[in-house]
């Protein structure tokens, strides 16, 4: 067992708000992240998979494919977007860097070929990422 | 679902690695320049990560701001721009980055609103330290 990861990078608009909350409330639990205004990251993306090396490519998985399918599933999406407003799964899900793990998780599980998904890795900036394995 | 959540936070400070336990020339066999008298210094970074589940009213593991709040407390003020050395928890202890993981995997357990699973510390670009308790540590990659 081998694990590969590969970046990818998109940059976002968003706000954390709780829409059954009072905007008191939301002030108080988010601060300046529920300025409904919105702001935004440069995300960074690390998706990490694990599976056996092919012995005749010498591959885990094809790069370029797991390439077009970061492209696909999640960068053409998320990439110049306000996440509240354009991307559905945060319709009823507040964007924080927990739930775009989990999000993203979602988007590609099962869509990689040959190689298991491992982890999904999300930084909103170089201090502060969240990490998803899959669990429950 | 449970999800992990890492911050990392930065400060600077001296040490100077030395044991009573051994006499000069041990202390200089063993820590080398890392035992010039007056000490040196580094600028640490520390990479808590901690894990629950993700509340469906506010999508977070834990408040950031209640991780950050209890960082400055328990971690920025106590050891930024201080001389390791002269602090109690190394008075009996060489002030290793070893032993400074140990120490702030100690201090962030009393962090209450999520589980720690581990820190990783960084002294230089080039040594890191990763700490779980008794677990094994996640690592910085996998």
């Amino acid at each position: 067992m081998i694990f590969l990861t590969r970046k990818a990078e998109f940059s976002s608009a968003h706000f954390y708000w709780n829409t059954a909350w009072s905007e008191e409330e939301n002030q108080r639990v988010f601060g300046k992240c529920a300025n409904r205004n919105g702001h935004g990251h440069n995300y960074t993306l690390e998706v990490t998979v694990a599976g056996e090396v092919d012995a005749t490519s010498g591959f885990v998985v094809d790069l370029k494919e797991l390439k077009d399918i970061l492209e696909r599933e999640v960068v053409s999406v998320y990439d110049h977007r306000h996440l509240n407003l354009e991307v559905p799964e945060f319709k009823d899900r507040i964007p924080t860097t927990e739930n775009i793990a989990i999000a993203i998780w979602q988007r590609l599980d099962k869509k990689i070929p040959h190689a298991k998904l491992h982890r999904v890795r999300i930084y909103e900036m170089p201090d502060l990422f969240a990490d998803y394995y899959g669990e429950r | 679902m449970k999800a992990h959540l890492s911050r990392r936070y930065h400060f600077s400070a001296s040490h100077r690695l030395h044991t009573e336990t051994y006499d000069e020339a041990q202390n200089r066999a063993v820590f080398g320049k890392c035992n010039n008298p007056y000490g040196h210094g580094h600028n640490y970074t520390v990479q808590v990560t901690v894990s629950g589940q993700v509340d469906p009213a506010t999508g977070m593991v834990c408040n950031l701001a209640d991780l950050d709040g209890f960082a400055r407390t328990n971690l920025l003020d106590r050891f930024d721009h201080t001389n390791l050395n002269t602090l109690e928890c190394f008075r009996d202890k060489v002030s290793t980055t070893e032993n400074l993981s140990i120490e702030i995997y100690r201090i962030f357990q009393s962090f209450t609103a999520a589980h720690l699973e581990g820190v990783h510390v960084e002294e230089t670009s080039n040594n890191s330290f990763d700490y779980a308790g008794s677990a094994t540590p996640a690592g910085g990659t996998i």
